[in-house]
């Protein structure tokens, strides 16, 4: 094998494992801060009710750290493993981004569940949320359709 | 008020942000469950899907982690310990909340992982808004279902 291939294949198996460890911190973390339980994430939005502070302090807590750190970050000219960073420019409110918003807030208020921690409470293998990750998996599609 | 689940929140929410600050220093990307993982069930990038699945496979391990360690490092709400908590609804009420949620943050471009927490970390006007609606529109929901109706196992 050349060097340059070896090379290359080195930077792809790096990019899978650093997409790992992301994922690997990103579930140590909902699973820590609880938000795998649906009961904590109404228990937040339920305002009127018995009011439960703890997504106020993962939101916070995740915040701080990432506006720190990507701040670090940005004083380097391209991500460690090659490529450029892709940051979203786009800035305009339209339809799609506040309509999508509301009707995943609906969707967010009924269940308990964002995609993050529905994906990272599979482990925990109920019908409900296996019924729940189906149709949000129709729902990706169907709106890459109506984006169209 | 629950001074432990607090805590627990706050170091949770540090690791998250953590995860952010990686996957944009080494891959250059934006930490958004629904972009990542929606981009690579609907579109399967050629060349750009391998760090996406290992991302699903990592989050998934996560909590798995957690529960292997069997630290009691878990928050669920009333159960000190446990890691994953109880569905909140049946397949019914699922089946519809999984639908709007897939078609929303597929249209808004986005989560309370994508615009929640990298898109405000990085003040993005977009995110700020679609954070506020999607907050706004889940707390009414919530109101709505708990206090008017009482539906789906939600007290």
């Amino acid at each position: 094998m050349s060097i340059a291939m070896n090379n290359l294949m080195n930077s792809s198996v790096m990019k899978t494992c650093a997409g790992y460890a992301a994922g690997l911190l990103f579930g140590l973390g909902l699973a820590v801060s609880g938000m795998t339980d649906p009961a904590r994430v109404l228990g937040f939005l339920d305002v009127a009710g018995a009011w439960d502070p703890t997504l106020m302090f993962v939101l916070g807590g995740a915040v701080m750290t990432t506006f720190i750190g990507y701040r670090l970050v940005f004083r380097r000219s391209a991500p460690v493993l090659g490529g450029v960073f892709q940051r979203p420019t786009k800035r305009e409110l339209d339809a799609k981004l506040l309509g999508g918003a509301a009707l995943f807030g609906i969707g967010w208020g009924l269940s308990g569940y964002c995609p993050g921690p529905a994906i990272a409470s599979i482990g925990g293998l109920s019908l409900p949320l296996t019924a729940m990750l189906f149709t949000m998996v129709i729902g990706w599609f169907a709106a890459k359709r109506l984006a169209q | 008020m629950d001074w432990m689940a607090s805590l627990q929140g706050l170091a949770g929410g540090v690791l998250i942000g953590l995860s952010a600050t990686w996957l944009m220093a080494t891959l250059g990307r934006i930490a958004g469950i629904s972009g990542i993982v929606g981009n690579l069930i609907t579109q399967r990038p050629k060349g750009d899907s391998a760090w996406r699945f290992a991302f699903l496979l990592g989050l998934i391990s996560g909590p798995l982690v957690i529960m292997l360690l069997g630290s009691g490092l878990g928050n669920v709400a009333g159960s000190p310990g446990e890691v994953i908590g109880a569905p909140a609804g049946g397949v019914g009420l699922m089946l519809v909340a999984g639908l709007l949620v897939g078609v929303g943050t597929g249209l808004g471009s986005g989560c309370t992982s994508g615009h929640g927490v990298c898109g405000l970390a990085r003040l993005a006007p977009r995110s700020m808004a679609a954070t506020g609606v999607f907050l706004i529109m889940a707390i009414v929901t919530v109101y709505i279902s708990r206090h008017l109706i009482g539906i789906g196992g939600l007290q």
